[in-house]
């Protein structure tokens, strides 16, 4: 175990006096609390990049909207995890997801055990305001085991972190940019043809819709086990 | 007291949202003391009428005679309900939107025929480029997300409509069931 050298903190969230090691984050605060945050790209055991900003958080004294992921506690900060300003924009990043690519809920072998689809129940999010964009986008189904619909990926790149943080491989990586960002296994070779994937099956199960799912599966059959991961860090650490 | 006027349309779907609204069962029979069913595919009347009070629309607006007869709807309704994931999302028809619209009709009616192979152009109303949900056409006054939305959930929508509240949905229903 490495030596903790953080001081105690103390803050409040959402009114709530909490204390809190300084080299926490407000995500990891609020969630020893009780208070809940929404997050995807966010997974217990691999390292945060903000990057789907699902998290945003309002701090007293700062106008700015902070991903509650990546941003340290400090001393005596005011954190507010739920306002119609957050909502407004939790519910916007949702929409855009939707919109972005072909998440068709029905026809997907993750329905009813999605992750964006939870968070859009949750957040109250009846319909998209923004126009579908339906982009033309691939099904890889070359791996013998799984397979990648680009359909339902969000980029949250829980598998590339995944495959690179835990399982050495990085056989993950992203291609294009904005809109055209995709996940490629190498370099843009079919899954099937990955030389580095070692067929752990990690990048599955931590994806949080059907974009990564196990073949043979119907629509509604696909459950993620992601819960692994941080008791696999755990125990690489008591083992170093 | 005069009874709401109800219509339900069909447009580009199933009919998954209409047969969830007959799963009310005997619930019906209390709803129909309370609404009179003015239009619907279940009913035999060709036109819709004039001054209803909530029209239900299932399906997406795939052809032009969907479009033409959302406009029409609207214009003669007070509240429009976009009921189940074609109405709300396009659902299943869109999923001919990333194709060039002459490739599907091709695929369908031409590549996977055996026999008589032409893509029908007389008496059927022309595909619209794309399958929309509806509030990208109309202003919709209340959406209920689900494929199809639950029997409970359609008893829940109506009884509130019938007794002039908006329905509150948030966390009640979501995509895809």
């Amino acid at each position: 175990m490495k030596p903790n050298t953080a001081q105690i903190t103390t803050l409040k969230i959402d009114g709530h006096d909490c204390g809190a090691r300084s080299d926490e984050t407000i995500l990891d605060v609020a969630q020893e609390n009780n208070i809940f945050i929404p997050t995807l790209c966010h997974i217990d055991g691999l390292q945060d990049i903000g990057a789907c900003r699902l998290c945003l958080v309002e701090i007293k004294g700062s106008n700015k909207l902070l991903p509650a992921c990546v941003t340290r506690v400090q001393e005596g900060m005011e954190v507010t995890t739920n306002s119609p300003r957050l909502q407004h924009y939790r519910k916007a990043i949702l929409e855009m997801l939707f919109s972005e690519r072909n998440h068709i809920c029905s026809v997907c072998v993750s329905n009813g055990h999605c992750e964006l689809q939870w968070l859009a129940e949750q957040l109250g999010l009846t319909h998209i305001s923004v126009p579908y964009l339906h982009p033309k986008l691939e099904v890889d189904a070359s791996n013998r085991r799984f397979v990648a619909d680009h359909n339902r990926c969000i980029l949250c790149t829980r598998c590339v972190r995944v495959c690179d943080e835990i399982e050495g491989a990085h056989t993950w990586d992203l291609y294009g940019r904005g809109v055209d960002t995709r996940v490629v296994s190498d370099l843009k070779q079919p899954w099937g043809e990955s030389e580095s994937c070692t067929g752990c099956g990690k990048c599955v199960h931590v994806c949080p819709t059907g974009a990564l799912v196990e073949k043979g599966r119907s629509a509604g059959e696909m459950t993620k086990r992601g819960q692994f991961l941080p008791y696999l860090t755990l125990m690489r650490e008591e083992r170093q | 007291m005069t009874k709401a006027r109800v219509a339900t349309v069909w447009m580009d779907g199933c009919s998954g949202c209409h047969m969830s609204f007959l799963d009310m069962d005997e619930r019906l029979l209390d709803l129909a003391d309370r609404m009179d069913l003015v239009y619907s595919p279940l009913v035999d009347l060709k036109e819709f009428p004039l001054e209803v009070d909530v029209a239900i629309i299932e399906g997406s607006v795939s052809s032009e005679e969907d479009l033409e007869k959302l406009y029409h709807v609207r214009s003669r309704t007070k509240v429009l309900v976009s009921l189940g994931d074609c109405a709300v999302t396009a659902n299943v028809p869109s999923m001919r939107n990333p194709f060039d619209l002459d490739c599907v009709l091709r695929r369908g009616y031409e590549e996977n025929a055996d026999v008589n192979r032409q893509v029908p152009v007389e008496n059927v109303p022309r595909l619209l480029p794309r399958a929309r949900p509806l509030h990208e056409f109309v202003k919709v006054d209340v959406f209920v997300p689900g494929c199809p939305p639950s029997a409970d959930l359609i008893h829940f929508v109506v009884s509130e409509l019938l007794e002039g509240r908006t329905p509150e949905l948030a966390g009640q229903c979501r995509f895809g069931a």
